[in-house]
């Protein structure tokens, strides 16, 4: 498998600088080259976050943000709003996303794959609060097969301790097991 | 030595916990604040033995870091942009006092217009306080040029402080597995501290920074250019034996695909690992660029450089911030000045990318790239990547 893109939007406190972290350290797990940056605007609660994670066989030299991924990962449902949200999406795209309704028709013609979950009352009823990230990472592993549950599980012992730990691995588990993936033929 | 996920902020804060630094004296910052935080953090639960001395400004936190280093332990502080600048005046009294000193400057633009974000302006302002420059391109680069810059800027042939630079963002928040050295290793490479120079000590009083007259300032300043010219065979060696130690190599200078090249851009910091990317891409179409990464800016490693250069080669320079007035951006002009000093008559282009925190994007290097292999020459430096309403954003002066 070659290096792979991936784009994060979400809202301060969600959690995507986080997940993008994570998602690093589960690819790194399987000894992957990982690099994971945020954009950060003003840095306000609920305000637009954009962060990003590559991951290869080979070292990763470019340290730009990243205009054609791979993958998004939408952490936010009303972020698929952005009128360029899907603006350099590579063909046989994916997108992980948070939402709790299906899409009827296709938002670009470059997207061949969703991994749909309502990760927000997955993680009210895991977390007790709408913190959907670990749940999005899970069903991203699912969706691509990029990575394994196992790695992402063991990833986010990096970041959390105790009962969080639990939660959230509950949480992850649940996206890996729940996501719905929608197709198209490219 | 295990490999540990961190971020740019987090492997500075793990070089000088290794470095045993005995005295912190930080003001956060932003994008610095997470190494004030950390070295709070260690201090607080034991991991490092250190006093954490709380101050009011960065102005003050380099005249603690200087006081507490006169006493004879190694010294933690860190900054970024208007933080570097309050430091200005202390800084000057660092590298006079030949205090090796090893500072992280989280790379961010200087006002105005205010920005929270990358651009070389901060550190490239501060070139000429007396200061050697180590320019970071990834996570381990900023650890390895922390334990680097100590072993060199301690050397008594040196004792010149050091700022090891790494790009706001795009490193001090970017993560990376770095492999992190155990202490043993790293008390081997740096044994502890000693003053070599000017000291504070009650058993052995001395004059320290005082007043001197026109009959000594410039001898006293001969002396700091002194342990420049000596700095870059010192830093040669100190990265010679960290390869050594710990098995990474590193050099002042780095030449990617150079030597074939007919293009070469010069560069500094993370933006080098997206130019090399560029180089492997047009390589594949058999172009035959090249990238010539700057890691010390000071000392500048003028015959290296120029020796990396193949004849015949188009030469440009990306510098991440400008020198108002000059004819190019500090790198570039002290590029021009080095190829000069060689005997060499080669033009370089001048070119200004990723000011205030703007994406070094591909179609930067690209542009820089193309226009070179083109044979495009202009005297004027070349800004890329710019918007089309450059000179009407934010303009309401009244037309006349």
């Amino acid at each position: 498998m070659t290096g792979k893109e991936i784009r994060l939007h979400g809202r301060g406190g969600q959690g995507a600088v986080m997940a993008a972290k994570m998602l690093a350290s589960a690819f790194a797990i399987e000894g992957k080259s990982v690099a994971s940056f945020p954009m950060y605007g003003f840095e306000r609660r609920g305000m637009p976050v954009v962060a990003f994670t590559r991951f290869d066989e080979k070292p990763i030299l470019e340290k730009t943000q990243i205009y054609t991924p791979d993958l998004l990962m939408v952490v936010d449902p009303t972020l698929l709003a952005i009128s360029t949200l899907f603006d350099g999406l590579k063909t046989g795209g994916v997108l992980i996303l948070n939402s709790n309704k299906p899409f009827t028709t296709r938002p670009s013609a470059n997207l061949a794959k969703v991994g749909r979950i309502d990760a927000t009352s997955v993680a009210m009823e895991e977390i007790g609060r709408d913190i959907p990230n670990t749940c999005l990472i899970g069903a991203l592993a699912a969706t691509t097969g990029w990575v394994s549950l196992e790695s992402v599980l063991k990833g986010l012992s990096e970041y959390l301790e105790g009962s969080m730990l639990e939660k959230n691995i509950r949480n992850a588990t649940r996206g890996y097991k729940e996501v719905e993936v929608q197709s198209w033929d490219s | 030595m295990k490999k540990v996920m961190l971020e740019g902020n987090f492997a500075a804060a793990e070089a000088m916990r290794l470095a045993r630094i005995g005295v912190v004296s930080a003001y956060p910052i932003t994008p610095q604040s997470p190494i004030a935080e950390v070295l709070s953090e260690y201090t607080g639960d034991g991991r490092l033995d250190a006093k954490y001395i709380r101050v009011e400004s960065e102005h003050t936190a380099m005249s603690v870091a200087i006081g507490a280093q006169l006493t004879g332990v190694r010294t933690g502080t860190a900054t970024s942009s208007v933080g570097l600048a309050l430091m200005f005046e202390m800084l000057g009294v660092a590298a006079g006092l030949r205090l090796p000193i090893v500072m992280p400057v989280v790379n961010r633009a200087l006002v105005s217009p205010w920005s929270l974000w990358c651009d070389h302006q901060d550190s490239m302002a501060a070139r000429d306080t007396g200061w050697m420059q180590l320019y970071a391109e990834d996570c381990q680069d900023v650890l390895d040029l922390c334990l680097i810059a100590y072993r060199a800027a301690e050397n008594g042939d040196v004792l010149v402080p050091t700022m090891v630079c790494m790009d706001g963002f795009f490193l001090s928040h970017m993560s990376q597995a770095v492999y992190v050295p155990s202490q043993q290793d790293v008390d081997d490479f740096l044994p502890p501290y000693q003053a070599k120079n000017l000291k504070l000590d009650i058993a052995d009083p001395m004059f320290v920074n005082n007043l001197i007259p026109p009959t000594e300032f410039m001898e006293m300043r001969y002396q700091q250019h002194t342990g420049f010219s000596n700095a870059l065979p010192v830093l040669n060696t100190a990265m010679k034996e960290f390869e050594t130690q710990f098995g990474r190599s590193h050099s002042p200078i780095e030449p990617y695909c150079c030597d074939d090249a007919e293009a070469i851009l010069i560069s500094l910091g993370s933006m080098s690992g997206s130019v090399k990317e560029m180089v492997d891409q047009y390589r594949a179409q058999g172009k035959k660029v090249g990238n010539l990464k700057i890691v010390s800016f000071r000392p500048f490693p003028e015959e290296d450089l120029v020796a990396a250069i193949p004849r015949g080669a188009r030469v440009g320079v990306l510098d991440r911030s400008m020198s108002m007035g000059a004819p190019a951006g500090p790198v570039c002009n002290d590029v021009r000045s080095a190829i000069s000093n060689q005997g060499l008559n080669v033009r370089i282009q001048g070119f200004v990318v990723g000011l205030g925190g703007r994406d070094v994007r591909p179609v930067a290097i690209t542009s820089a790239f193309d226009r070179l292999l083109a044979g495009q020459y202009d005297k004027d430096v070349q800004w890329l990547d710019m918007s089309d309403n450059a000179m009407t954003l934010r303009q309401y002066r009244e037309a006349i």
